[in-house]
């Protein structure tokens, strides 16, 4: 760990493998994702009734994660969320951690830029360690993840239901993936969503 | 002065945030979040002390829409109190809501209207309701201290039965003058 956020110390981890190895064995988790690649990132490893995508409403992802986690508290809850979605939202980390979701854990995956509108630096890639914001805003449990083993030891935390809210900043590569794009529909997510959670459509 | 005067015997104030709050607990109403207002107080002071509630105080107004459409994916209602100011903060996020077509109740108390001492306060005022009904926002308003449970409850079926972004705009001439000077 370099202890520097800068766009010079950027990430290695491929941000579908990434993906991928969080969500293996996922069980009874339920993803929520922060609009552009973690959207599709989580899609890629493997569509599910218990994933909500947002296409949008950015700076949301983490709060809809809390609402979610409050109303679910017996099953683990993790948002997957990119850099730039959740410094719009910077101030719900202060909201979460005051909230104390135990079930809840947010994850960043951090390539310091907005990769969906030309890959310009945000404040990750010009020096904000979000671990460290996290940890400010009241996170007692924060980490950086910057290596495959990082991610597969983390992964078990992903299904706790007690002792969260957990913040992790997953440090990814900048590299062009393919897009892999999840249904946009947001009542169909949404009743999906709910489906699987047991409540009818009404 | 308070459309619905104090209580004489108790000092508690009116009985309006009590009648919302009962209907909002009749309504299966579990979460409730919030940016302070005074006009909210004692409403945001009896869901505190309901332990079947969890309150949620935000950092801006915004990440209660956030929050009531994660309830919902839960299975839970949630209501969200704000003022006016912060209405204008809430647009983008409005369009979760909107593009899911899941409910949301909020409670607006309104600035800016009636009797207003802050200049600055009266813009958002006056944008409110244009602001809400631009992202699709039913607006409903509570004039009359009497008619709190019916427009609340009227509301609530509205969002959680009909599947509709509910506001509740109440009037600042029901909150009463906010006293800018001790002893005035």
């Amino acid at each position: 760990m370099s202890g520097q956020g800068t766009s010079e110390t950027a990430g290695m981890l491929d941000r579908r493998q990434a993906a991928r190895t969080l969500l293996a064995d996922r069980r009874d988790l339920l993803v929520v994702t922060g609009l552009g690649s973690p959207s599709y990132d989580v899609f890629d490893a493997g569509d599910h009734d218990g994933n909500f995508y947002l296409w949008g409403a950015m700076g949301g992802a983490a709060i809809v994660g809390l609402g979610l986690a409050q109303a679910q508290a017996s099953r683990p809850v993790v948002v997957v969320t990119g850099d730039g979605e959740q410094i719009m939202g910077t101030g719900a980390l202060m909201t979460v951690a005051m909230a104390r979701p135990g079930n809840l854990t947010i994850v960043v995956l951090d390539n310091g830029h907005y990769g969906e509108t030309g890959m310009q630096l945000s404040h990750s890639g010009l020096g904000v360690r979000l671990d460290r914001v996290a940890r400010a805003c009241g996170f007692e449990n924060t980490t950086e993840i910057s290596d495959e083993a990082g991610l597969q030891a983390y992964r078990p935390e992903l299904a706790k239901t007690s002792g969260g809210p957990r913040f992790a900043r997953v440090r990814i590569a900048t590299g062009h993936v393919e897009r892999a794009l999840p249904p946009r529909d947001g009542a169909y997510l949404k009743n999906r969503f709910r489906g699987h959670l047991g409540f009818a459509v009404s | 002065m308070t459309a619905s005067p104090p209580s004489a015997a108790t000092g508690a104030g009116p009985d309006w945030p009590l009648a919302i709050y009962r209907t909002l607990r009749e309504a299966h109403v579990t979460q409730a979040s919030y940016v302070p207002d005074a006009g909210h107080a004692r409403l945001i002071r009896s869901l505190h002390e309901d332990e079947g509630v969890r309150t949620t105080v935000l950092t801006t107004e915004e990440e209660g829409i956030a929050l009531s459409a994660g309830a919902w994916l839960g299975g839970a209602r949630a209501v969200l109190l704000m003022q006016s100011s912060g209405v204008g903060n809430c647009i983008n996020m409005l369009s979760l809501t909107a593009s899911c077509r899941i409910p949301l109740l909020t409670l607006v108390t309104m600035r800016g209207e009636w009797a207003e001492f802050n200049p600055w306060q009266i813009p958002m005022g006056r944008g409110t309701s244009a602001a809400l009904a631009a992202m699709g926002v039913t607006i409903l308003r509570l004039e009359r201290p009497e008619e709190a449970g019916e427009v609340v409850a009227a509301a609530a079926a509205l969002a959680f039965d009909g599947d509709q972004q509910v506001a509740v705009l109440i009037s600042q001439r029901m909150l009463g003058r906010k006293k800018w000077v001790e002893g005035k």
